[in-house]
Parts: C-alpha cells; structure tokens; sequence
C-alpha cells in the first residue's frame, strides 16, 4: 500500500519557531527588568541567614498568644465576610451587564468595562488608607475597602463566566416570549450559579488575608494584632497569628471544595 | 381584530421575503409562499441553504432585510416590545439541540414554556397558577414523561429531553410550532418517537407544524408538503402527492 500524501508543513511550524520566539522574548524581558529594577538576587543570598533567624524565632509560637487573637480573628472573619457578600452581590448585574454574550450593545459594555478596570486598579491598601481617614479606625473601613475590592475582582470573574455559558436556553427562552430579567432568571443564572458560589468563596478566602494586612492601617481585625506583635519583636505571637489565619483559610478552602462538589 | 379576518385560510404568508447578513451573505431570496392552517410542512435542503433562518424569521429570532411575513394575516416586522412578546407566546419552537436548561428540573423547564403569559415578577418568584402546575403533569403526561417532573434536565437521554421540549412547548398552547433539525441529534428509534409526537400534535390539535429536516425519508413520511432550500432561494415546493425521488434530487443539485 503506497504512503498516504501528508500536506507539507512550513519549517516555521515544523521548528516550533513562534513557540521558541515568545519563550526567549519572555526570559529576555525578565532578565531586562531585573537589571533596570536593580532587583538582585545576590542580595537575597548575602542575607539569607537573617531571613532563618527570624524564621528561627517563630518556630517558637507563644501558644498563650491564641486565647487573646480569637476576638480579633473573628472581627477578621466577620469583616471579610460582610465585604464579600456586599462586593458580590454589586458584582452581580454589573456582570450581567459586561458579558458580551447578553449585551450587544458594545459602547455600554465597554462603559461598564472601563468602569471595572478603574475600580480593579485602586489598591486596597490606597482605598484602606482613605476609608480609614473618612470612617476613623475601626471595622468600618476594612469592610467599605473590601467590597470594593470584592466587587472588581468578582466582576471580572463572574463576567468571565457568564461568557462561557451554552446560549441554547437563551434561545429557547427568546422563543416562548421571556423578557430580559425573566431570561436571565431561567436561563442564565441557573447554569452559573455553581461557579459564582465557587468564586465567592474564593474572594472570601483572599480578603481573609487581606484583612489581616488592612489592619495595619487601622482597619479593624486581627491585623492590628499582627502590626503590634512585629513592632514589639514578638515573632513568637506573630507565628499564632499567621497560624491562625491559616487554620481559617483551610476551613474556608475545605468548605468551598464541599459545596462545588454538591451543587455541581 | 373582526377588521382584519383572514382574507385566506392561511397562517402564515411570505411575500418577497430577503434576507442578507451584516456581511453580505444572502440567506434568504425573494421568498413567496402560504402555509396553510394545520398543515406538516416539511422544509428541506443541505446545510446552509437557509433552512434555519427560514424558520427564525416566522419567530422573529432574525429579521428579514425586505419584504413582509404575514401571521394571521398580520406583518410581524414592525412588532416590538410587549407585541412581539405577545406573537412568541403562541409560536412553540423545538431545537436540534434541545435547549433545555441542563441544571433544571424538568419541571421547571417545562413551566419555563409559560413565562410569556406571565408578567416578570411573577416568573422570577415562581408564581404560576396550580391549574398551570396541573397543565405541567398533562403536558409531560402526552410526551409519557410524567414520571421524570422533579429529574433533573441532564439527567434525562436525548429523545426524552426532547420530549421535555415538545412538553415545554405544548404550555404555550401554540398555533404554530416550528422544530429546527428536531432529529438531528438522536437515533432512529427516539427519532421516530419525536417525529410521532409532533405529527399527532399537527392532527390532534390542529397545530400548523413547520419542520426542518436534512432526511429526505423522514420528509416523505411525515411531511403534508416539502419545500426545498437551495442558497437561500426556494426551489421545490410539491404537495406530498406529487413527490417522487427523482424532482427531489433537484433540490440537492
């Protein structure tokens, strides 16, 4: 039996040329930054036995740290918490409204768009800092700084999404005379709904860490904790704290993993 | 609307209907024909010759570029809103790919068949009416499905989600069901169950059914008439009677 003619394949495709190209322009364009930041490595090694020193002292956590950082840690939890459910439940029609598969009309997405990118470029601990001087110290201003920055991140999670969705239900819907907001209700919602719980979670988890940083401005939680005990050389009460906000990390990673698995 | 009584007998018209794509494809070409009340119209053709687009544009789930479509003697195109809402609520439309909402019950997805009778707050709360969760058990109860109501969508075989569609489509209590490639996806068997369900729809209820099919055989069985589709024009247009295998061929060539 005679070989089957193959189509010939151009060297570029044969060589991987475009694949090779990018790789090198990448490690190319590291390297460059290293130099011009004058971010260098060798300083890091010069001073490594600083960085096990302090790693030294907080293998020693002080265990009796534990009893005084609840309160604060469940402020944390609480404040995450309240910032999540109110960034997402903002991310919602926002979403609804930047996915390119509902909303033909480009100039409004955009709109919405560009609106997302502003509020995702704010860094929080910019937004911390100015809450903490509108609001004074206190929780007030952790929980304000995270739902905004729940809500940039969770748009542009959710939005993602949302695009991915099968468009056959839509269709459907269109077809028995639904409106907008009934087809959204039937047709899109239910089909996303694992998923924006899966990536609620996830911001949960994400502000837990945060909001240990954002009490370093004054913005309630167990960050507070964490700035006093570094202030005071207290590595020992340090490792409880980070220990701590570990544990609730895990509970909340183990949760989500739960409830994808059972509403999947 | 004692103005406007059907001049005809028929209930839906095309006149010189065109269709042309934003980028200057032409779906459809000067199209003219009638269809008669509670005919099984079957519409044939190869792949991209129109069919869909044909039978979107009696929906308008696309819009023509010129010329008019007539509804009991009604031009649809100027519809919007609440009318074309009102005209959708009594077309049921069946898809090649079932479009059922797979996360779902089957319940659900059959009352959804229902939410253009409904004003929106009452769809979003789920309000419907206990004679119309009794209608649900009748309408899966035609398509034998009754035992399935609280399954979810995904959990169902092809033919059955099918059947759930027909289902759906029956609590529009439609005058008009249009079916785009409803056998496309399923074996012969579950197809002939379908294509069964949709034709004692068409005798019993008197519902002008409008199919598009790529198999000749299942035209020539079930089909009161056959049009034929070719590059967006139509070719072929014979009453079952008149249909034999060699005229069909010049649809496809």
């Amino acid at each position: 039996m005679a070989n089957p003619e193959v189509p010939h394949r151009p060297w570029t495709q044969r060589y991987h040329v475009a694949a090779i190209g990018w790789s090198a322009l990448l490690i190319a364009l590291l390297v460059a930054s290293s130099i011009m930041t004058g971010a260098n490595f060798s300083i890091f090694l010069a001073n490594i036995d600083q960085f096990f020193a302090l790693l030294g002292q907080m293998s020693h956590p002080t265990w009796a740290y534990t009893k005084i950082i609840i309160q604060p840690l469940y402020e944390t939890i609480q404040m995450a918490l309240l910032g999540t459910t109110i960034g997402a439940a903002l991310a919602v029609p926002f979403s609804l409204l930047a996915a390119s598969n509902l909303v033909t009309n480009q100039i409004l997405r955009n709109l919405i768009r560009f609106f997302l990118d502003l509020v995702r470029t704010l860094p929080d601990l910019l937004m911390a800092a100015i809450f903490v001087a509108i609001f004074g110290i206190g929780s007030t201003a952790g929980v304000v700084t995270l739902a905004i920055f729940s809500f940039g991140m969770v748009s542009k999670l959710f939005y993602e999404v949302i695009e991915t969705i099968d468009m056959g239900p839509l269709e459907a819907l269109k077809s028995v005379g639904a409106s907008k907001v009934t087809l959204i209700w039937y047709a899109v919602l239910p089909q996303i709904l694992n998923q924006f719980v899966s990536y609620f979670l996830y911001t949960l988890e994400i502000n837990v860490r945060a909001s240990t940083v954002l009490g370093y401005l004054g913005a309630g939680g167990i960050g507070v904790y964490l700035q006093r005990s570094l202030g005071e050389f207290n590595y020992g009460a340090t490792a409880v704290i980070i220990l701590a906000t570990l544990v609730v990390v895990l509970i909340i990673d183990g949760l989500s993993n739960h409830l994808r698995r059972v509403l999947l | 609307m004692a103005a406007t009584q059907p001049a005809t007998d028929s209930i839906i018209s095309f006149r010189h209907v065109n269709k042309v794509y934003a980028n200057g494809t032409v779906g459809l070409k000067d199209i003219n024909f009638d269809i008669p009340r509670g005919q099984f119209l079957v519409v044939v053709g190869l792949s991209g010759a129109g069919k869909s687009t044909l039978l979107r544009t009696i929906n308008r789930l696309h819009e023509i570029s010129s010329g008019e479509i007539q509804i009991d003697n009604e031009a649809i195109s100027a519809y919007k809103g609440k009318a074309l809402r009102q005209l959708r609520c009594h077309i049921g439309m069946i898809f090649q790919n079932f479009n059922l909402v797979k996360r779902s019950s089957v319940e659900k997805n059959v009352l959804s068949g229902l939410v253009g009778y409904y004003p929106t707050w009452k769809c979003v709360l789920g309000l419907f009416s206990a004679h119309d969760h009794q209608r649900v058990v009748q309408a899966l109860d035609r398509v034998s499905l009754t035992p399935k109501i609280f399954a979810r969508a995904d959990e169902l075989s092809g033919g059955q989600q099918q059947r759930v569609a027909i289902a759906r489509t029956l609590m529009q209590d439609p005058h008009i069901i249009l079916a785009d490639e409803p056998v496309a996806s399923l074996d012969p068997r579950t197809s002939k169950d379908v294509m069964d369900t949709l034709k004692r729809l068409n005798r019993e209820d008197g519902i002008t059914v409008i199919v598009n099919l790529h198999s000749v055989a299942i035209a020539r069985q079930y089909a009161d008439r056959i049009i034929g589709l070719r590059a967006g024009e139509l070719v072929y247009d014979e009453p079952i009677a008149n249909v034999t295998e060699a005229n069909l061929d010049q649809i496809y060539n």
